[in-house]
């Protein structure tokens, strides 16, 4: 059952694979015609759009390194063009590159930054116009249950995220008077490239659910995040961990 | 694309009707008015500048907005950027 009779389109940025892919094949059920970002999963994302057209859903897989400017504006007048106004965004585009701080070099600091925080904050600069124009609008940035609590290692993605929720909150209270709302999603650990190689193994008997989650779960509270009926919601950060952080 | 010649008359059209389109009173707006007695806030103010970007081509950052008193003062700045 399609949540929404939509009058313009989703972008979920990253969604070649992983929760990017989940959540695009989500929105796509919630009615949404989807815009599938990739960097360069092209095969991932051509994937995806093909399910989802192949169920009788809309996307596009459109391929933009969301952290250069001119891709990103071109990526939006794609998709504006092919498929509306962008009127759910889901800034989901995320790398990490760990280290302990002490051997963390500036470049791996600034990438995970750049791609993680700054990339999500203009992307939302640029689809808020046409939000408030239209005086409805749903941003959910990906964020991580790292951006919360202390995980050694990854203090440039722990940044990255905690930034990302803070940027969240602000935003949310500036256009919350326009029918736009903002929220974030922190994933505990869910089995996704990303999280390959962290050793999940080990640290499934601290997760009070006794295993990981998968991209599915979090599409899920993303899909809800996105929908008319969350339209009081704003400014929060839901978690999705197993109980991992409770 | 810019599509307007930018004009005293044309900017005053465009910021009035986008005022308007925006909420404020149509009765009581007039290049005197003041956006607080129009109860303009500031996210009308981010709108407004993109209505005129939009239509003259003039962008109108965060420092040229903050000071503008009157639906006077953004006309007459509006017309100064673009000339």
């Amino acid at each position: 059952m399609p949540d929404v009779d939509a009058k313009g389109c989703a972008l979920v940025t990253g969604a070649g694979r992983g929760i990017g892919a989940a959540t695009a094949r989500a929105l796509a059920e919630a009615g949404w015609p989807v815009g599938i970002n990739y960097r360069s999963d092209a095969d991932g994302a051509e994937a995806v759009a093909r399910e989802i057209e192949e169920s009788g859903g809309k996307a596009r897989a459109i391929q933009a390194d969301i952290s250069d400017p001119a891709a990103l504006d071109a990526l939006f007048g794609e998709l504006e063009a092919d498929l509306g106004q962008v009127l759910v965004l889901v800034n989901n585009a995320g790398t990490r590159a760990d280290a302990l701080s002490p051997q963390l070099g500036d470049e791996e600091w600034e990438t995970v930054i750049e791609t993680n925080l700054s990339a999500a904050f203009r992307t939302t600069r640029r689809a808020l116009r046409p939000m408030l124009r239209a005086r409805f609008g749903r941003i959910v940035n990906v964020a991580s249950i790292v951006g919360m609590r202390a995980n050694a290692g990854q203090a440039n993605y722990a940044a990255s995220k905690a930034g990302l929720i803070a940027l969240t909150r602000t935003v949310a209270v500036e256009v919350a008077r326009r029918g736009v709302t903002v929220n974030a999603v922190a994933p505990g650990f869910v089995e996704t490239r990303l999280t390959e190689g962290i050793g999940a193994n080990g640290l499934v008997d601290a997760i009070p659910a006794r295993r990981v989650g998968t991209a599915e779960e979090v599409a899920a509270c993303v899909r809800f995040l996105a929908s008319p009926e969350a339209s009081y919601v704003t400014g929060t950060t839901l978690t999705v961990d197993g109980g991992l952080s409770a | 694309m810019p599509t307007t010649q930018a004009t005293n008359e044309s900017v005053e059209k465009v910021v009035c009707d986008g005022l308007a389109e925006l909420g404020a009173d149509r009765e009581q707006i007039s290049r005197q008015a003041t956006f607080e007695a129009l109860d303009v806030d500031s996210l009308d103010l981010v709108e407004l500048a993109q209505i005129v970007e939009d239509e003259f081509g003039v962008a109108l950052g965060a420092d040229d907005v903050k000071d503008l008193k009157t639906v006077g003062d953004a006309v007459d700045l509006i017309v100064a950027k673009a000339g």
